[in-house]
């Protein structure tokens, strides 16, 4: 083996060891996801490709909601565009990481699965983003995400209930990993992560911002917030 | 039904699709606007972080398990914590914890 190619697998490798827990994560919250799809009349083949082809925990359940209504077709877009609108914000992000030269290919096959944990990993890595490092973390999430939905179709409540309420707090744990880092590193993101759990928290509280969708709430507060910190702390041209 | 499932499921995938891809192919010179390039900097952190507060504590059946996973995770993340090794605390704890809830 030259070393590049060496090189190069040691990146896809590095992608797959971080997709391990990303995977797991998503098989404890597909296989409830799942569950409700079966309700909604998916059958277990439909469930698998909903999830290979959506890849996205928010948006499908949103869909799948709509479907359960029988809903029109444009109403089942509109939703999930709805749901789906923090990956647009993600993607404009992600969009910056890239070599200005990547080729177009690997921007379109990343782009088929950026979701909030892979992306987090991605953000999280020095330097260009490295389309095999995601690639390995994408081959071992999505099957998982999409297997995971299919056996929660089929088989309901196999898994005991403390392990599915378990392994559903997995995810929040690798966004930890992600955030802290960070605001350890920086004051203005310290500053505002903090300002984050504080109005996430007051708007699921209060009486009638705690109508508006989970979805809605999350873009607007991000959109809110991340224009006040660049507004207050820009980014010098060589860190930002 | 009068809709079809499948391409219910397909329109969903279109749509999903497109609203990432779009920026990865249409945005490909890095962006100059310092408040712009600010703005997306700041964006994964805080978007990751209303994602997770407080819906972690509505994620298990106790707030009280959800809530020690959450402070758990932050102090082993500020002291170095990976995300596998992160992850994995945060499941164990709130698995244990049930146990006595």
């Amino acid at each position: 083996m030259s070393e590049q190619t060496a090189d190069r697998s040691h990146v896809f490798m590095e992608g797959m060891r971080d997709g391990i827990p990303i995977g797991l994560g998503y098989f404890a919250v597909s296989f409830a996801l799942g569950i409700t799809m079966r309700n909604a009349g998916l059958n277990a083949l439909q469930g698998f490709f909903c999830s290979l082809l959506n890849v996205a925990s928010a948006g499908e359940y949103a869909g799948v909601s709509m479907i359960a209504v029988d809903a029109s077709y444009t109403a089942v877009a509109l939703m999930t565009l709805v749901a789906n609108a923090r990956y647009f914000l993600m993607s404009c992000a992600l969009s910056q990481k890239f070599s200005p030269d990547t080729p177009m290919i690997h921007r379109m096959l990343v782009g088929y699965s950026v979701t909030d944990e892979l992306f987090g990993i991605a953000i999280a890595r020095e330097g260009y983003l490295e389309p095999l490092y995601y690639y390995g973390a994408m081959l071992v999430a999505v099957p998982l995400w999409s297997l995971g939905t299919a056996l929660g179709v089929m088989a309901g409540n196999i898994l005991p209930a403390s392990l599915v309420s378990a392994l559903s707090v997995a995810l929040y744990g690798m966004f930890l990993a992600i955030v802290v880092p960070a605001a350890k590193k920086d004051k203005a993101v310290l500053l505002f992560t903090l300002l984050a759990c504080a109005m996430s928290w007051l708007c699921s509280a209060m009486p009638v911002i705690a109508q508006v969708s989970e979805g809605s709430r999350t873009i607007i507060l991000t959109v809110v917030l991340s224009a006040a910190a660049a507004y207050f702390f820009p980014r010098k041209e060589e860190e930002a | 039904m009068k809709h079809s499932i499948w391409v219910s499921i397909f329109v969903m995938a279109g749509v999903s699709y497109l609203i990432r891809v779009l920026p990865l192919t249409l945005i490909r010179k890095p962006i100059k606007n310092t408040f712009i390039r600010s703005f997306l900097y700041y964006v994964p952190y805080i978007t990751l972080t209303v994602m997770t507060f407080p819906a972690i504590l509505k994620a298990t059946g106790s707030p009280l398990a959800g809530g020690i996973a959450f402070l758990t995770g932050i102090i082993i993340t500020w002291r170095g914590a990976g995300l596998l090794q992160t992850a994995v605390v945060c499941c164990a704890a709130v698995y244990i914890l049930q146990l006595f809830l």
